[in-house]
């Protein structure tokens, strides 16, 4: 255990940079996808016939295929049309682009959960439809959709591991390079186990915070 | 070119979807057994047991699925020469029980007190009861998020990619490898059997939820 | 029209999926007028009221406000609706925003108000509904009274030229039903032209000019309250008035 621990301590400043990364990605991809998100959602709920069907044929394409066919897709396939993106960069794109699916179907069910008659009221003291959805649906839609919203903020955190595919020096792939070099897998996992556990927790703990605050049930 | 490509690995794309599939099943399966006495030890158990089923149920949930499958790995293979597919299976299944458990957990709160209550009227011991009487209808109720659980999983099957397991994503990048290059076309294709296999699974199982309805048994 | 006429509706009809809701319906109402419309469940007297506002579309008819007609195709319908008060029966209260907020918004937002002016003219009236101490409460923390007479000081907030109330008592408790009455009353002795409808009879008999018995999206018959209430020239008003008396005895409705 001790053995264990000095392993750990030696290697703490690699993983800590690591985790840096970590945090980066998921904090920049998931901001992405909340104002995306946003945007498919009302599309989806509000748009015309055309944006509505744009907006559902992206959620399902995104929703029906894993991250890491996208990431690589990101990072691997759109260069041979020209796009190149460094690792770090593909990495939060491909995070956002598939949690702004995610979010969007979460926001969307807030939306319709939000009663008619809030609107009504809204329209019934001049605000426009476009003032009614601002200022009264989408606050209410989020209340409502806060807590699938902060479970699919935990769920992405974890999926940022997946960026290691793509050779970003992120938590994951700091951790298989300190495996590579001194062929400790399982410590060196365990290590990235624990790391992982104390994100997750706090985040889960401020989360739950906010969900008391701002939570809304009709 | 592109398509000829495409064309001919398909076969190739065809056993990786297999593995895939089988992996999947695999998982759910060890997920579902698991998850249910999880579940039921949450919902039932007395206290020291309730405690360790939550915890092992936070841990899972907590650690992402590229780690487990590392750890679970590496981990076994310090003591028995696992092969990547039992091993994937194993941490990926763990995983999902962690999560089915939660849906079972769920579905046995929403079947009511008075259901238990009656099943003891007619004589039947507790155990009894909530075998015979709560489980089939709270694992009835269970398929709506149940299929959510399944596709997701059918989505995170390609983490195993990592450790090496020769399912699609693998048999992609085989693909690109033998052919120097094609990575937009070959993974936009595996993309394209993700979603088929995503809208099937879906499609079965809202089927099955349908068939089995009964009436007055809400969800 | 003389120019007294504040909002007048003709010839309205509507229908929902066929069935005919509003089957041309006219009305107005004049300055400082207090109209009251009853009638059985399902009448349309909701509707009708919505479609006075443009809450609801209309099939065919038009509906203007002063001089300015809501039905006009180039009508700014917002600007229209923000000049006409409209209080729901189940208050419709904003759930995410303080009252203050919920008397703000219409302020700041369609006003244009700067916060300051907007704060003084939404506290003076919650202090007229005599709520001056909910100014930070949420909407979930009233009682039912209290969340009526807080939507009735949003809707007076923005200085409407009429009031439309639907059935604004019938989702409260008997108790809380008299402090939104006594509010209302307090308006129709400071001259606000209003629209009610309510199944509170004597409410609408004390208060009302004039009363339109509406059923079956069809206007039976309008006059002075004290006429409709007590000489009623159509068999159904009578039979409508007998039934709700009887009611209120605690007698059975039906031998
Ligand atoms: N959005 C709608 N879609 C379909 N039918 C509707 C809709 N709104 C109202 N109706 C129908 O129109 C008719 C008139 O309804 P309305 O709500 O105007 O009646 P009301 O006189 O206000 O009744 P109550 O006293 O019960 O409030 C009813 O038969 C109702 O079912
Ligand atoms: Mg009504």
């Amino acid at each position: 255990m001790s053995q264990w621990l000095a392993f750990a301590g030696s290697h703490l400043p690699t993983l800590l940079a690591g985790t840096g990364y970590t945090l980066t990605i998921w904090a920049v991809a998931m901001i992405a996808g909340f104002v995306a998100g946003w945007v498919l959602a009302v599309a989806r709920v509000y748009g015309g016939s055309i944006s509505r069907r744009l907006a559902v044929g992206y959620i399902e394409l995104i929703r029906g295929t894993p991250l890491l066919v996208q990431m690589f897709i990101v990072y691997l396939g759109l260069p041979q049309i020209g796009i190149v993106f460094a690792p770090l960069t593909a990495a939060i794109v491909a995070i956002g682009i598939n949690t702004a699916a995610y979010q969007a179907e979460y926001f969307r069910a807030g939306i319709r959960a939000v009663r008619p008659g809030q609107i009504a009221a809204a329209r019934a003291l001049g605000l426009s439809r476009g003032q009614a959805i601002r200022h009264v649906v989408l606050p209410q839609g989020f209340r409502i959709a806060l807590p699938q919203w902060a479970n699919e903020v935990v769920i992405e955190l974890k999926y940022t591991s997946v960026a290691y595919a793509i050779s970003v020096p992120e938590l994951m792939g700091r951790a298989k390079e300190i495996g590579a070099a001194s062929f400790r897998y399982f410590a060196i996992f365990c290590v990235v186990a624990v790391i992982y556990l104390v994100l997750v927790t706090v985040v889960t703990l401020v989360l739950d915070q906010v969900e008391r605050r701002y939570g809304l049930r009709h | 070119m592109i398509y000829a490509v495409i064309w001919d690995n398909l076969p190739y794309l065809a056993e990786g979807a297999a593995i895939t599939v089988a992996l999947a099943l695999t998982l759910l399966v060890i997920g579902l057994v698991v998850g249910t006495g999880l579940g039921l030890i949450q919902a039932y158990a007395g206290w020291p047991l309730r405690l360790a089923a939550t915890l092992i149920e936070r841990f899972f949930r907590a650690i992402p699925a590229i780690v487990l499958l590392f750890l679970f790995y590496y981990g076994i293979s310090v003591f028995y020469n696992i092969s990547a597919f039992p091993a994937a299976a194993l941490a990926l299944g763990l995983r999902s029980a962690a999560y089915q458990s939660q849906i079972i957990r769920g579905a046995i709160a929403a079947v009511p007190a008075g259901q238990l209550a009656a099943a003891r009227a007619i004589g039947m011991t507790r155990a009894a009861g909530i075998r015979h009487v709560v489980l089939p209808q709270a694992l009835r109720q269970a398929i709506g998020p149940w299929t959510n659980e399944a596709l997701s999983e059918l989505k995170d099957t390609s983490l195993a990619y990592t450790i090496g397991v020769v399912e699609l994503m693998r048999q992609a990048d085989y693909i690109v490898s033998a052919t120097y290059g094609h990575q937009l076309a070959v993974y936009s294709a595996a993309a394209v059997v993700y979603l088929a296999l995503s809208l099937a699974a879906n499609w079965a199982l809202t089927r099955a939820d349908r068939r089995l309805a009964v009436p007055g048994l809400s969800h | 029209m003389t120019d007294a006429t504040r909002l007048r509706a003709e010839h309205l009809t509507k229908s929902f999926a066929g069935r005919r809701v509003l089957d041309d319906v006219s009305l107005s109402v004049a300055k400082g007028e207090v109209k009251g419309i009853i009638g059985p469940s399902g009448a349309g007297k909701s509707t009708l009221i919505r479609c006075l506002n443009g809450l609801e579309p209309l099939d065919t008819g038009r509906v203007w406000l002063g001089a300015d007609e809501l039905t006009a195709r180039k009508a700014d319908i917002d600007a229209l609706r923000a000049r006409i008060g409209f209080v729901f029966q189940d208050f419709n209260l904003f759930t995410h925003l303080r009252v203050a907020d919920n008397l703000m918004l219409g302020l700041r937002r369609v006003r244009k108000m700067d916060a300051v002016e907007a704060e003084r003219c939404a506290r003076a009236e919650l202090d007229r509904v005599g709520l001056a101490d909910k100014w930070q409460a949420w909407p979930a923390e009233l009682s039912g009274g209290q969340a009526q007479r807080v939507s009735i000081a949003r809707a007076l907030a923005m200085a409407p030229e009429v009031m439309l109330f639907d059935e604004p008592t019938s989702a409260l408790d008997p108790q809380s039903v008299g402090s939104v009455l006594r509010v209302m009353r307090e308006l129709v002795a400071g001259g606000m032209t209003m629209i009610i409808v309510s199944h509170e009879m004597a409410f609408i008999e004390a208060v009302a000019d004039d009363v339109v018995f509406m059923a079956d999206g069809a206007i039976v018959e309008e006059g002075p309250a004290g006429q409709l209430f007590n000489t009623p020239h159509a068999a159904a008003t009578r039979a409508f008035i007998d039934g709700i008396a009887a009611a209120h005895r605690g007698e059975a409705t039906t031998p």
